[in-house]
């Protein structure tokens, strides 16, 4: 499943990505396989997501999320 | 004999790190005033440079705030080129200072790896050391510098607490031992370093090699430039590529994988929680609430009607000082010196010019603060968070709401703040479209305008016709905005990599005013100074143009100006035979003959005036622009708004000889209201009124913001496209207007 799965409140540990070539942005910031992610909330309007990862809150869009596999919870 | 002195060679020292971790006031603290601010050569990427004062002095230069030294955007290059010597004319650091946010120790950990390998003598100040206890993580000093092998001073730089350690380590004579890297990449990525690194013996010192060569492996920027200068190199990089691809390796995400499976271990050893990773911080807590899919946007709306309350109403009365302040500052030049042409130009061109710019300068220090406010609390990245779904719509980011909105007061600190944008696309687009935003010097010519020529009834009982306009008016500057940012997104800015957007949500602080009114400061000052020097040169080029040459009065002008001379000197020669003085009767009389002298006056300069380059060029023009249904004053009038929007007011003034004036003044509403062409009918109508509006909203009238595009984007490219493309829409707009308005027998 992919990180735009979760539900608010959820935590997950990341597994991989599904694109190629991630954006290096967030492997940089420590979105790499292994690491844990919470799904804090949605923005308002839907997209796009908090996410805690590291310890740190990032904001990423859904379309970057759909990218990021993750352990089916 | 001169002794000789010794060369005194300054230490240099870096400061990197993250974004949000206190960097600048890290530097703030220790430069205090001491700073120069400038542009690296050919980026936009601001270079700041302070000196520790003291012996030994000490330059620091801030570097910008990165998550990474391997070059993705232009702040990031910068930052590496100067820490690795790169930039012309300039050796690396003597020592780099990596300001490290403790309660986030493992993010900032990575650049801090990458300093590592640099090889330069190296030092972490761990700042929000406070942060960090609040949080329950507890950083074990010694054994962090232990596991880095680089001294680590802990400091909360919002309190000045360890500051003064700071500073002794920097002045210190011995440094700290070049830092070595202690991560390990996989091994077949490894293996083939050694050849590549060998390439560049005798090219880049020791230190630098190793990670120039994991740069290029995995950063086509970084390769490029070495295609002309190495070949040999260039080509043994794609060969090791190809091979590392042929093995199926990772290699582009072996670095990164690399550092922090080092990094992660380490974090472990040296951290200590007291409180579950899961337990909500204060500023969770605060975060339920202002991105709360219904209190957030409503609680944004509400602080953004607050900074515009704040913008329009409370600034209000220190314009309107400034405003006298420049006048009578006007008249007492007139009153003490000689009256002559000097005298003019100095009053009427650099006075009234200058006053000009200082009369945004209210507007402008609150619109910083209140931005320097959001900010510091880290509510800016949550604005940027709420708006993003719906900005994206039109090719911007969330981020371009706040300079976007900033541009409704001015759009010089709109332009400014787009720096706050980490896409160098989507800055641009928020540049290039933030001077459609209607700006509060579009404002009196908006009243004046409808005011004058709109209807003053009532739509459905509660709306005037002319509220109604006016609203109209920043509805279709908006409109154009978001247009020109999705035309600019599709079919300028539609090459390169998607855009992505990955932004931190830093946890909210305490705002530190003494930090924001610094930055107001800073920021206000570099407003003045550019626009100053463009509207000042502008305002006396604009005078000279407006005066000279200067056409001798008509016979039948300058019989009226001898006949009103006679006939005060008769009144006065009449007042002193009834004893009084010579003084005290030429005052008198002058009080009783004010009305007529200043008639005569303003018919003799709006006389003058069209006779000069400024009426003679609106005369040149008046073919292009008649089609809008402008005369050749109104053409005259745009010209003169070229350098600043609201001058039109005062060169309409002068040209209906109504002295001074301003948009509230009904004597020039009259004039403009009773102006016709020769065979009688009205020069302005309501159709003409709305045409000069339109254009009013979408033309770039304004020196100041061409002069902070240029800067800006540090090229005189886009400025002139920006020109460009709003005065062309202008032109287009109010034709389509005109002449529609006229076939449906409007005019």
């Amino acid at each position: 499943m992919t990180l735009i799965e979760l539900k608010p409140g959820q935590r997950s540990r990341i597994v991989g990505w599904t694109s190629a070539a991630p954006p290096a942005r967030l492997l940089e910031m420590g979105m790499l396989p292994g690491a844990e992610v919470e799904l804090i909330r949605f923005a308002p309007l839907g997209d796009p997501i908090d996410i805690k990862v590291r310890g740190f809150h990032l904001s990423i869009r859904k379309s970057e999320a759909q990218l990021v596999e993750i352990e089916s919870t | 004999m001169a002794e000789t002195v010794p060369l005194q060679i300054v230490r240099r020292v870096a400061l990197v790190g993250n974004p949000n971790v206190g960097k600048t006031t890290v530097f703030n603290l220790l430069t205090g005033m001491r700073q120069k601010v400038g542009n690296y050569p050919g980026v936009t990427v601001e270079r700041k440079v302070g000196r520790l004062a003291g012996e030994p002095p000490v330059d620091i230069i801030d570097l910008p705030g990165t998550y990474s030294l391997s070059p993705k955007s232009a702040d990031e290059r910068i930052a590496y080129d100067v820490l690795m010597g790169h930039l012309e004319g300039e050796t690396s650091p003597d020592l780099v200072v990596c300001v490290v946010d403790a309660s986030n120790l493992e993010r900032n950990l990575y650049l801090v790896s990458q300093v590592m390998d640099t090889g330069l003598p190296c030092l972490v100040a761990l700042n929000m050391t406070d942060a960090a206890e609040e949080a329950g993580l507890h950083v074990d000093v010694a054994k962090l510098e232990q596991e880095l092998g680089v001294p680590v001073l802990p400091l909360v730089a919002s309190r000045n607490e360890g500051i003064g350690k700071l500073k002794y380590r920097m002045r210190q004579e011995s440094l700290p031992e070049p830092a070595r890297p202690r991560w390990d990449i996989m091994p077949v990525v490894e293996e083939g370093l050694p050849f590549l690194t060998d390439h560049l013996d005798g090219i880049l010192p020791e230190h630098g090699r190793r990670i120039e060569v994991l740069q290029c492996l995995t950063n086509d920027a970084m390769l490029d430039h070495w295609a002309r200068r190495l070949p040999a190199f260039h080509a043994a990089i794609l060969a090791e590529r190809e091979r590392l691809e042929g093995l199926r390796a990772p290699y582009q995400q072996a670095e990164i994988m690399g550092r922090y499976n080092w990094i992660s271990p380490v974090v472990a050893r040296v951290v200590q929680r007291s409180k579950a990773d899961t337990e909500l911080t204060v500023s969770d807590r605060i975060d339920a609430v202002l991105t709360h899919r219904f209190a957030g946007p409503v609680l944004f709306a509400l602080l953004l009607l607050l900074i515009f309350q704040a913008v329009f109403t409370w600034a209000t009365p220190a314009m309107d000082w400034i405003e006298a302040g420049v006048v009578s500052l006007g008249d007492v030049v007139r009153g003490a010196a000689p009256s002559g042409m000097l005298t003019d130009l100095l009053v009427d061109g650099v006075i009234a010019g200058v006053g000009n710019v200082a009369v945004f300068l209210p507007q402008i220090l609150l619109l910083f603060f209140f931005l320097g406010l959001m900010e510091d609390t880290g509510y800016m990245a949550r604005s940027a968070f709420i708006m993003d779904r719906i900005m994206s719509k039109v090719g911007l980011s969330g981020g371009s709401v706040v300079p976007l909105l900033s541009s409704f007061a001015c759009a010089i600190p709109g332009i400014m703040a787009a720096r706050t944008l980490a896409n160098p696309r989507d800055r641009l687009i928020t540049i290039m479209v933030a001077p459609l935003m209607s700006c509060s010097a579009r404002l009196p010519v908006y009243t004046l305008f409808i005011a004058a020529f709109l209807p003053t009834g009532t739509i459905l009982g509660i709306l005037t016709w002319q509220g109604v306009a006016m609203f109209s008016m920043y509805l279709l500057g908006t409109v154009m905005a978001f247009v020109a940012a999705f035309v600019l997104r599709r079919f300028v800015f539609n090459k390169g990599d998607s855009s992505f957007f990955a932004m931190e949500l830093p946890p909210y602080r305490m705002p530190r005013f003494r930090q924001i009114l610094w930055r107001m400061v800073d920021r206000s000052k570099a407003f003045v100074v550019r626009a100053g020097k463009i509207i000042f040169g502008m305002s006396i080029i604009l005078w000279v143009a407006a005066t000279f040459p200067r056409a001798e009065l008509t016979p039948e002008l300058a019989q009226e100006a001898r006949i009103l001379e006679v006939r005060k000197a008769e009144r006065v020669e009449g007042l002193k035979a009834t004893g009084m003085s010579t003084e005290e009767a030429a005052l008198l009389i002058d009080e009783q003959f004010a009305e007529e002298d200043t008639a005569l006056d303003a018919r003799i300069a709006s006389f003058r005036i069209e006779r000069s380059v400024i009426g003679w060029m609106g005369h040149a023009l008046e073919p292009v622009m008649r089609p809008l249904g402008f005369d050749w004053k109104i053409s005259a009038g745009i010209i003169s708004a070229f350098a600043a929007r609201e001058v039109i007011i005062s060169a309409l003034a002068t040209l209906y000889s109504v002295g001074d004036a301003d948009e509230d003044s009904p004597l020039l509403r009259e004039q403009l209201k009773a102006d016709t062409y020769e065979d009688g009918s009205p020069v302005y109508t309501p159709l003409v009124a709305v045409s000069l509006l339109v254009f009013f909203v979408l033309a770039l009238q304004c020196m100041s913001t061409l002069a902070i595009a240029r800067r800006e984007t540090n090229s005189w490219k886009w400025p002139a496209v920006m020109w460009l493309y709003m005065t062309g829409l202008a032109y287009l707009f109010s034709l389509v207007i005109y002449q529609g308005g006229q076939a449906l027998g409007w005019g």
